[in-house]
C-alpha cells in the first residue's frame, strides 16, 4: 500500500481505491454497521431515525413546492391553490410537506419524551440532549416560517401575533420586531424574508443533526435500562439488527403518515388558513399549529405581557439545564418509583395545556392553564431537584445481558475481555 | 534592552496577550461593520417608509359611527365619539387606569377619537369598529385574541394588553379633513 493511503477492508476494487483515498466507506461501516448498540432497545429507539427520514422528506418536498410557489402577497395565495388544482401532483406533494410538518413533531415529541423518561440527558449524553434541543428550535423556527406562506388568514395572524411577541422585551423589542418586519406591519418584505429563511433554515437543521449524530457516536447510546453497556455481550452490532428493526417502525411510520395524507390531509390544520390574508380583520379565534399549542397555552396563562412571554420561551430554554436539575444518578424511570409518577403528570400537564391552547382565552380553561404551567415548571424546578436527593431508587440490574437475558448472561467482569463472536 | 529581548513589557504583560487582545478587537469591528449591512437591509426599506401620509374625510362619518382607514399598512380607527362616550372616558379616575392618560390628551377635536387599531398586546385588530361588533365590558373595543378590552378612550382597562391604543401623528387640514403621518 502506497504511503499515505488508508488501510481499507473493502474487496470491492472500485470501493477499496475510493476509500483508501477518502475513508467514508470505511467511516460507514464503523458507524452504522459494526457500530456496538445495546442490545435492549425498544420502540422508543425508533424515532432518531424516523425524524431523519422526515426531515429529509420535507426537504424534498419543499424544493418541489418552491418551485411553483411564489413569495409576494398577492400571489402566495393563489399560487399555492395553483399547486394545489394545476400542478401535476401538486396536491400530493403539498399535502405531504404540510402533514409532514405534523408528522415531524410527533415524531420528534416522542422522541424527546423517551430522552426524559429514560434520563438520555444525563452525564456523559448533555451535550448530544442539548444540540436536540437546538434542532427542535430550529424546527419550530422552521415551521412557523412555513406556515406563514400560503398566506391566508391563519398564516398571517399568526405571524403577527408570534412577531410581535419580540416587542416585549423592553429597550430592543421594538427594534427585533421591525427587523423581522421589514415595515410597520406583517407584509410583503415579511413574507419574503420568511420564505428565504424557510428555505435555509432546514439545511441548518442538517447541520445540527450532523452534530447531534457525531455526539451520539462517542458516547453511544442509552437504553431503556439506564444503564451503560459494560462489555461485548450487551451490544448488538447495528446492522443487520437495528437496520431491521428501524426499517419495521419505519413501515408503520409510512402507514400513519400515507392515512393522514390521503384520508384527512387537513385534519390537523385550521380551516381559516383557506381565506386569503385580510390584514383588516382579525379572525374571532386565532389558534396556532396545534404543536405550538402547549406553549401558547403558557403564554396565555400569564396576566402580564412580557411574563407571559419569558414563560414561553422558558419552558423550552429549560431544558437546556435539565441534565443538570435531576441530580438524581439514576437514569431510567423505570428505577425510579416516585419520578416516574411525576413525569407522567408532567406528560398529562403537557397534553393538557395542548388542549387548554387551542381553546378561546375564557374560563375555566385559563386556571386549567396556570396550573398545568406551574406543575410544567415545578417538575423541573422543584420535584426533580428535590428527588434527586430523596427518592430512594430501586436496585439497577448488574449488567444489560443479565436483565435480558434473565440472567443466562455471561457475568460481565469476565466477559469484557473476551470478543463477543456473534453476528 | 527590555523591549527588544523580552516578550514582557515593562508593566510585565505579556506582549503576546497585548496581540491577541488587539486581533480579537478589530475581528470584531470587522465582523460587526460587515455585519451590519445585512441586519440594516432588513430594516424597513426607503420606500416603504415613504409611504408616510394619508389623507382622511371626516364629513361621512355621523356621530356615533365609525371608520377604519389603512396608514403604512396598519389599520387605523376613526370615530366620532357621541356626548355619552365622551363623558364616559372622562369620568374614569386615573386611578383606575393601567396607562393612566387623561382622555383630553388622547383627542384633538373632543368627539373625534382617532387611534392605530392594533392591539397593544400582541397585534390583532381589536373589534368595535363596527355596529355589529362586541365593544367589550367597557363599551370600546375588545380583542378576540387574548381579551384586552378597551374603553370610550381606547384606554386598555381589562387584559393582557399593557398599553392604551397608539395615537398616530396626525393633524386637521380643515374641519372635515385629517391627514395621519
Ligand atoms: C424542517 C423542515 C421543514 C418544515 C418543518 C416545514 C414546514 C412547513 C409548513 C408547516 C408549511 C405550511 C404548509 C401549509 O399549511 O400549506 C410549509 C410550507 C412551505 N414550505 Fe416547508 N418545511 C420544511 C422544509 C422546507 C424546505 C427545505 C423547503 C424548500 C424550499 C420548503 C418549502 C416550502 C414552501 C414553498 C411552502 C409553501 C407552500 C405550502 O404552503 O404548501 N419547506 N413548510
Ligand atoms: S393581541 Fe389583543 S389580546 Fe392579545
Amino acid at each position: 500500500m502506497a504511503i499515505g493511503l488508508h488501510n481499507s477492508d473493502f474487496k470491492n476494487p472500485v470501493i477499496r481505491w475510493v476509500d483508501q483515498r477518502m475513508p467514508i466507506f470505511t467511516m460507514m461501516q464503523k458507524e452504522y454497521g459494526t457500530f456496538p448498540t445495546p442490545r435492549n432497545f425498544n420502540y422508543f429507539w425508533n424515532f432518531g431515525a424516523l425524524a431523519m427520514v422526515n426531515l429529509m422528506i420535507m426537504i424534498a418536498t419543499g424544493i418541489f413546492l418552491a418551485m411553483h410557489y411564489t413569495p409576494h402577497t398577492s400571489y402566495a395565495f393563489d399560487s399555492v391553490e395553483r399547486i394545489m388544482r394545476d400542478v401535476n401532483f401538486g396536491w400530493l406533494i403539498r399535502y405531504v410537506h404540510m402533514n409532514g410538518a405534523s408528522m415531524f413533531f410527533i415524531v420528534v415529541f416522542i422522541h424527546i419524551w423517551r430522552g426524559m423518561y429514560y434520563g438520555s440527558y444525563k452525564a456523559p449524553r448533555e451535550l448530544l440532549w442539548m444540540l436536540g434541543v437546538v434542532i427542535f428550535l430550529l424546527m419550530m423556527a422552521t415551521a412557523f416560517m412555513g406556515y406563514v406562506l400560503p398566506w391566508g388568514q391563519m398564516s398571517f395572524w399568526g405571524a403577527t401575533v408570534i412577531t410581535n411577541l419580540f416587542s416585549a422585551f423592553p429597550v430592543v423589542g421594538e427594534w427585533i420586531v421591525q427587523l423581522l418586519w421589514g415595515g410597520f406591519s406583517v407584509d410583503n418584505p415579511t413574507l419574503n424574508r420568511f420564505f428565504s429563511l424557510h428555505y435555509l433554515l432546514p439545511f441548518v437543521i442538517v447541520g445540527v443533526v450532523f452534530l447531534h449524530v457525531v455526539a451520539l457516536h462517542i458516547t453511544g447510546s442509552n437504553n431503556p435500562l439506564g444503564v451503560e453497556p459494560k462489555g461485548p455481550q450487551d451490544t448488538l452490532p447495528f446492522h443487520p439488527y437495528y437496520t431491521a428493526k428501524d426499517s419495521f417502525g419505519l413501515v408503520i411510520y409510512f402507514i400513519v403518515f400515507a392515512g393522514l395524507v390521503f384520508f384527512a390531509p387537513n385534519y390537523l390544520g385550521h380551516p381559516d388558513n383557506y381565506i386569503p390574508a385580510n390584514p383588516l380583520v382579525t379572525p374571532a379565534h386565532i389558534v396556532p399549529e396545534w404543536y405550538f399549542l402547549p406553549f401558547y397555552a403558557i403564554l396565555r396563562a400569564v396576566p402580564d405581557k412580557l411574563g407571559g412571554v419569558l414563560m414561553m420561551f422558558g419552558s423550552i430554554a429549560i431544558l437546556f439545564v435539565l441534565p443538570w436539575l435531576d441530580s438524581s444518578p439514576v437514569r431510567s424511570m423505570r428505577f425510579r418509583p416516585i419520578a416516574r409518577i411525576a413525569f407522567l403528570l408532567w406528560t398529562i400537564c403537557f397534553f393538557v395545556l395542548m388542549y387548554c391552547g387551542g381553546m378561546p382565552a375564557e374560563e375555566p380553561y385559563v386556571t386549567i392553564s396556570r396550573f398545568a404551567t406551574a406543575y410544567y415548571f415545578a417538575y423541573f424546578l422543584v420535584i426533580l431537584p428535590l428527588l434527586g436527593r430523596l427518592e430512594r431508587p430501586l436496585p439497577l440490574p448488574e449488567s444489560i445481558a443479565r436483565a435480558v437475558l434473565g440472567g443466562g448472561g455471561p457475568m460481565p467482569a469476565g466477559a469484557v475481555a473476551k470478543p463477543m463472536d456473534k453476528a | 534592552m527590555a523591549e527588544t529581548a523580552g516578550a514582557t513589557a515593562s508593566d510585565g504583560t505579556p506582549r503576546r496577550d497585548f496581540l491577541t487582545l488587539v486581533t480579537t478587537a478589530f475581528v470584531g469591528v470587522g465582523v460587526g461593520a460587515v455585519a451590519w449591512p445585512f441586519i440594516a437591509s432588513m430594516q424597513p426599506a426607503r420606500d416603504v417608509l415613504a409611504l408616510a401620509s394619508t389623507d382622511v374625510d371626516l364629513a361621512p362619518v355621523a356621530e356615533g359611527q365609525a371608520i377604519t382607514v389603512m396608514w403604512r399598512g396598519k389599520p387605523i380607527f376613526v370615530r366620532n365619539r357621541t356626548a355619552k362616550e365622551i363623558e364616559e372616558a372622562r369620568a374614569v379616575p386615573m386611578s383606575q387606569l393601567k396607562d393612566p392618560q387623561a382622555d383630553q390628551t388622547r383627542v384633538q377635536k373632543d368627539n373625534w377619537l382617532v387611534m392605530i387599531g392594533i392591539c397593544t398586546h400582541l397585534g390583532c385588530v381589536p373589534l368595535g369598529q363596527k355596529a355589529t361588533d362586541t365593544k367589550g365590558p367597557y363599551d370600546g373595543w375588545f380583542c378576540p385574541c387574548h381579551g384586552s378590552a378597551y374603553d370610550t378612550s381606547g384606554r386598555i382597562r381589562q387584559g393582557p394588553a399593557p398599553r392604551n391604543l397608539e395615537i398616530p401623528p396626525y393633524a386637521f387640514t380643515s374641519d372635515t379633513k385629517i391627514r395621519i403621518g
